[in-house]
């Protein structure tokens, strides 16, 4: 028998790094896409929004009202942190972005490229 | 009632939850309200030696309209969260729709020392927090030997 230790689990990822994952609503009209993301908990200044290349992420810390030497009965958000990412395709004019934040209440605006509004294409019958 | 999660985890740590809720189930006798977990608001409880502390998630929600009542140590947190998404008349297509809203109700048992005397409530970035002290006689007491 060998002293091998290779099927013992892998140490799980750091706890810094784990998140919940915030509920959203993505809404598309004409001129654009809406998105709204309920991170409750989260102040204004610990709310990360980020676009890299294509990619969106929406991050915030949590951070309660927590008196001393409080003992958690039951959790049900047991991490201290959301996070969530989305692929933007490339219609969208990630420079445009508005964002509101309110009572952990996030909405985001991304507006379509001019070049991609909508038009009404007409259909020449000859 | 609710099975999906209001938070879920990323996928690997969903994964992980899982393994161990199915450790917990074969000792699994559901609350007579239903599950304990899952609806909407989330809700964290905590205790103090003087109080209890109740986090109720709930964003976007005017506070005037959430309704908190505290009867024969049942402790209720009600309200309605207004839906966001576009009249049907509207040339909008609707992609994800995962957040709640409508009417919601949760009812938290508190423990008998709760003070109904003794409550205050605040709400601050999307967490309404109740906070019920407990009666000076049911604090803990260091008793001196003599």
């Amino acid at each position: 028998m060998s002293d091998n230790t290779n099927v013992t689990r892998k140490p799980e990822a750091p706890a810094s790094d784990m998140a919940l994952l915030p509920p959203v609503d993505v809404i598309e009209d004409a001129g654009g896409i809406t998105l709204y993301a309920d991170l409750p908990g989260v102040p204004k200044d610990k709310l990360n929004l980020q676009i890299e290349g294509d990619t969106l992420t929406i991050e915030g810390e949590v951070s309660l009202d927590v008196p001393e030497g409080m003992e958690s009965s039951h959790a049900e958000v047991n991490l201290p942190r959301y996070r969530r990412m989305f692929t933007l395709s490339k219609e969208l004019d990630a420079n445009k972005v508005s964002a509101e934040f309110n009572q952990g209440a996030l909405k985001l605006r991304i507006p379509k490229a001019e070049h991609a509004q909508p038009r009404k294409i007409e259909i020449a019958v000859t | 009632m609710f099975y999906r999660s209001v938070f879920p985890r990323d996928l690997l740590s969903e994964l992980d939850r899982l393994q161990r809720e199915m450790q917990q189930s074969y000792e699994f006798s559901p609350s007579i309200r239903g599950l304990a977990r899952g609806g909407f608001p989330a809700m964290n409880v905590g205790n103090t030696p003087h109080s209890v502390e109740i986090y109720a998630f709930a964003p976007g929600i005017d506070p005037a309209a959430i309704d908190v009542q505290l009867e024969k140590g049942v402790l209720t947190i009600a309200g309605e969260r207004a839906s966001l998404m576009p009249p049907k008349e509207a040339n909008a297509t609707v992609h994800i729709d995962e957040r709640f809203s409508g009417r919601f109700r949760r009812v938290v048992t508190l423990s008998d020392d709760a003070d109904p005397n003794g409550v205050s409530a605040k709400y601050r970035d999307g967490v309404l927090h109740v906070s019920v002290q407990r009666r000076q006689a049911a604090q803990p007491r260091r008793i001196s030997i003599e």
